[in-house]
């Protein structure tokens, strides 16, 4: 399968989460797991850039597709690692507005944040609490969440000032 | 880590069969049921499993002979996007869209509804209420299941261990009226408190209504339909009158429980008053 971009195999159980082998087989603790029953969406990545909850697919679906995870958001350092200098618009609204605080829901809000905008729907209030409406977050009670994907839908489709 | 059961993988529908002809498998679409049963060790858990995901044969949506036919593997969200479902069974777009949440409906499946059985699954009433057609198959062949025969029990089907669903099939029909309405919590993630799908034909443009199905799931063990409500409304014109005695009907047909999520008296009180606003709708009064 495509991990970010790269390559990757492993020899694991077909029904293994594909949560576990992001966690434990490659390392990308990005992701995280809530309640593994698909309720609260922190597990959340794109499979063949549609959203899914990871903890919720067994790996065997995953053979020969593609995934993208918190960590293949921002540009790549020339070590590999996500180089905090190119963040995608949707990290860069996050810090903006404030839309994280404890920070564990942030990876599965960002990767929602990022298919909703992918979509190209309109950035409606009513559009956007219904693209995170499988994202649960303890902390900042939406609005900061909301604000941050109406701001990063304006500076996605504005021409980066020079 | 939950427990990685044994897992096949074919690739068409022929390997598949002959899996499950030589021994029992669960089978795994969208995996929105089955993942959360395996990791919260709810219910029997599977000794191996049939991953049906790549069966392409089981995608697709198409309209023929009078009929708009689903593949069981067509997700929520394809659902919601195809033109022919907004189309045909803008009721089941209606479902669709309320159940769990956008990873949800990228992944769940309406064949993994239909087979899970849950007496709260959202496509279910709109199958009864449009007298939807499941098509099963095995090595011994196809047959076709109406819905109103296909959920036997509590999270019991017509299925024989063997079979998978494959597609289901919707009568298409010009004077027929669907109506679908669900009550839970909020508005995603929700399981059902109680759901209703409605639906009439009207002949020669006249008012009374014909051929009525009143479908509910949440209200009894299986996805029911009320059989006595739908006699009184068949015939009838909806009036304010008829709505008042279909309510009252249906409030004693149904034989709702108490559970973590409401109680019997809440369900058959929504029910009735679900039921009643529907028919003032149509009715326009
Ligand atoms: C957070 C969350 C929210 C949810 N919200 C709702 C909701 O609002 N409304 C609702 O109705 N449901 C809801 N569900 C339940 C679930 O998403 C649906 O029932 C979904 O349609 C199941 O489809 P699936 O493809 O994921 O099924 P799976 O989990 O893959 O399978 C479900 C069952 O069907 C069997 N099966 C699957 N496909 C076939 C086939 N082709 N032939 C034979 N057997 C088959 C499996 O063996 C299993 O027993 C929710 C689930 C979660 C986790
Ligand atoms: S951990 Fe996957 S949805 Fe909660
Ligand atoms: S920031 Fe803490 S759960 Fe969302």
């Amino acid at each position: 399968m495509l991990v970010n971009g790269d390559a990757v195999e492993v020899d694991v159980p077909g029904m293994r989460r594909l949560l576990d082998v992001l966690r434990e087989d490659l390392g990308l603790s990005g992701t995280k797991e809530g309640c593994g029953e698909g309720e609260c969406g922190a597990c959340s990545v794109l499979l063949d850039g549609e959203l899914v909850d990871a903890c919720l697919v067994p790996i065997c679906q995953v053979d020969g597709h593609v995934v993208r995870t918190v960590e293949g958001l921002a540009g790549r350092a020339v070590d590999g690692q996500p180089d905090l200098s190119q963040l995608d618009v949707v990290q860069s609204a996050f810090l903006e507005t404030g839309g994280a605080q404890c920070g564990i829901c942030t990876p599965g809000m960002l990767m929602a944040a990022h298919a909703f905008l992918a979509s190209g729907a309109d950035p409606t209030d009513e559009a956007i609490r219904e693209a995170i409406a499988g994202n649960l977050c303890r902390c900042t009670g939406y609005t900061k969440i909301v604000d941050a994907i109406v701001l990063a839908a304006h500076s996605a489709s504005q021409p980066p000032v020079e | 880590m939950p427990i990685q059961p044994p897992v096949e993988s074919p690739r068409d529908l022929g390997e598949a069969y002959a899996l499950l002809a030589a021994t029992h498998h669960r089978p795994i679409a969208g995996g929105t049921d089955v993942m959360v049963q395996i990791t919260g060790e709810i219910g029997q858990l599977p000794d191996r499993l049939l991953d049906v995901w790549h069966l392409e044969g089981l995608r697709g949506i198409t309209v023929s002979e009078g009929a708009l036919t689903i593949g069981a593997l067509t997700t929520y969200t394809a659902m919601r996007h195809s033109a022919p479902c907004r189309e045909h069974a803008p009721a089941l777009v209606e479902a669709a869209a309320t159940i769990g949440a956008a990873q949800i409906q990228n992944r769940g499946t309406i064949g993994g509804n239909i087979a899970n059985a849950s007496p709260a699954g959202d496509t279910l009433p709109v199958l009864l209420a449009m007298d939807a057609e499941i098509v099963a198959g095995s090595l011994r062949g196809e047959r076709i299941v109406a819905a109103a025969d296909f959920w036997t029990g509590y999270r019991r089907t017509a299925l024989a261990p063997d079979e998978l669903v494959l597609r289901v099939r919707l009568p298409i029909a010009p004077d027929r009226e669907v109506r679908f309405r669900k009550i839970g919590t909020r508005r995603a993630q929700a399981i059902s408190k109680v759901v209703m799908a409605l639906s009439w034909h009207l002949r020669d443009g006249r008012p009374e209504w014909r051929d009525v199905r009143v479908a509910l799931g949440s209200v009894a063990e299986r996805p029911i339909r009320v059989v006595a409500t739908e006699a009184l409304l068949e015939g009838a014109a909806p009036t304010a009158e008829t709505a008042a005695r279909a309510a009252e009907a249906v409030a004693g047909e149904i034989k709702p429980i108490d559970d973590v999520r409401s109680t019997a008296d809440y369900r058959r009180a929504v029910t009735a008053r679900v039921l009643q606003r529907m028919i003032r709708e149509a009715g326009g009064w």
